[in-house]
């Protein structure tokens, strides 16, 4: 298997359309005979950066490259931005609006999740310039 | 257990993915934050909630969720019925509230 590039762009505060990169990309992974267990830790850590996206950024990019050894994500946005990344990272700490946490969003989880999903995971953010998010899952 | 013999044995009401009912349901997990759902629940759960728009079927589909099993009849809304039905997630229905199930399922699941 060689290298297979993927490219989504991500219409901010649609939630009717939230899930529409991970979902290919999943489909993606599943006809390239990857494991179930690989497959699920892209789609869910993608799914939460389509979510942050759409919530926080008014949309933003996703490319995903697959390699033989290696799943490479990279999530950017123009957004607000992160100010403090750490408390972020925490469990539960969520800035999400209302309307959102109506829609069973919000609970703080999406970056932790992101983190717990992947093998590396590196995050960059600029208030008032946006974030960007390198992921790594290891193709075992 | 099957999909279909949880629906038959609990009489839930199947509102979308016939076919997904032969899906192993090999454990249960009960909540209504998705995050949180991606978090905990693991790949051939069946999950019990009260949220039945199309993020939830979104989970469903990237979590490997075995089916949703909507509570205290919740209801499913018009978006997240076509999409369940377009990948093919089984969506059952109940009057019952999520511990009651979650009961159930626990004693089918012989733990």
């Amino acid at each position: 298997m060689s290298s297979l590039q993927l490219h989504f762009d991500v219409d901010g505060e649609d939630f009717t359309r939230a899930g529409e990169a991970s979902g290919s990309i999943k489909r993606t992974l599943k006809e390239l005979g990857l494991t179930p267990d690989i497959i699920r830790n892209v789609a869910i850590s993608v799914y939460e950066g389509e979510i942050n996206m759409v919530i926080h950024a008014n949309g933003g990019m996703i490319d995903c490259e697959v390699l033989p050894d290696v799943i490479n994500v990279l999530l950017r946005d123009s957004g607000p931005g992160i100010a403090d990344i750490s408390l972020a990272m925490q469990e539960g700490y969520s800035t999400a609006p209302d309307n959102v946490r109506d829609l069973g969003f919000g609970a703080g989880m999406g970056l932790p999740n992101i983190k717990k999903y992947t093998d590396e995971m590196e995050i960059y953010s600029t208030p008032g310039v946006g974030t960007t998010i390198r992921l790594k899952v290891y193709i075992k | 257990m099957k999909v279909c013999e949880l629906c038959e044995k609990l009489e839930l009401e199947l509102l979308s993915g016939e076919n997904s009912l032969g899906n192993d349901i090999k454990g249960c997990y009960c909540g209504d934050l998705l995050s949180w759902v991606m978090s905990k629940a693991e790949s051939g759960d069946a999950w019990l909630t009260v949220m039945g728009n199309i993020n939830s079927i979104g989970v469903a589909v990237l979590a490997d969720i075995a089916c949703i099993i909507l509570v205290e009849n919740a209801p499913l809304d018009a978006d997240a019925l076509k999409k369940a039905t377009e990948n093919d997630i089984a969506v059952l229905r109940s009057s019952k509230p999520a511990y009651d199930i979650a009961v159930s399922v626990s004693k089918l699941l012989g733990d």
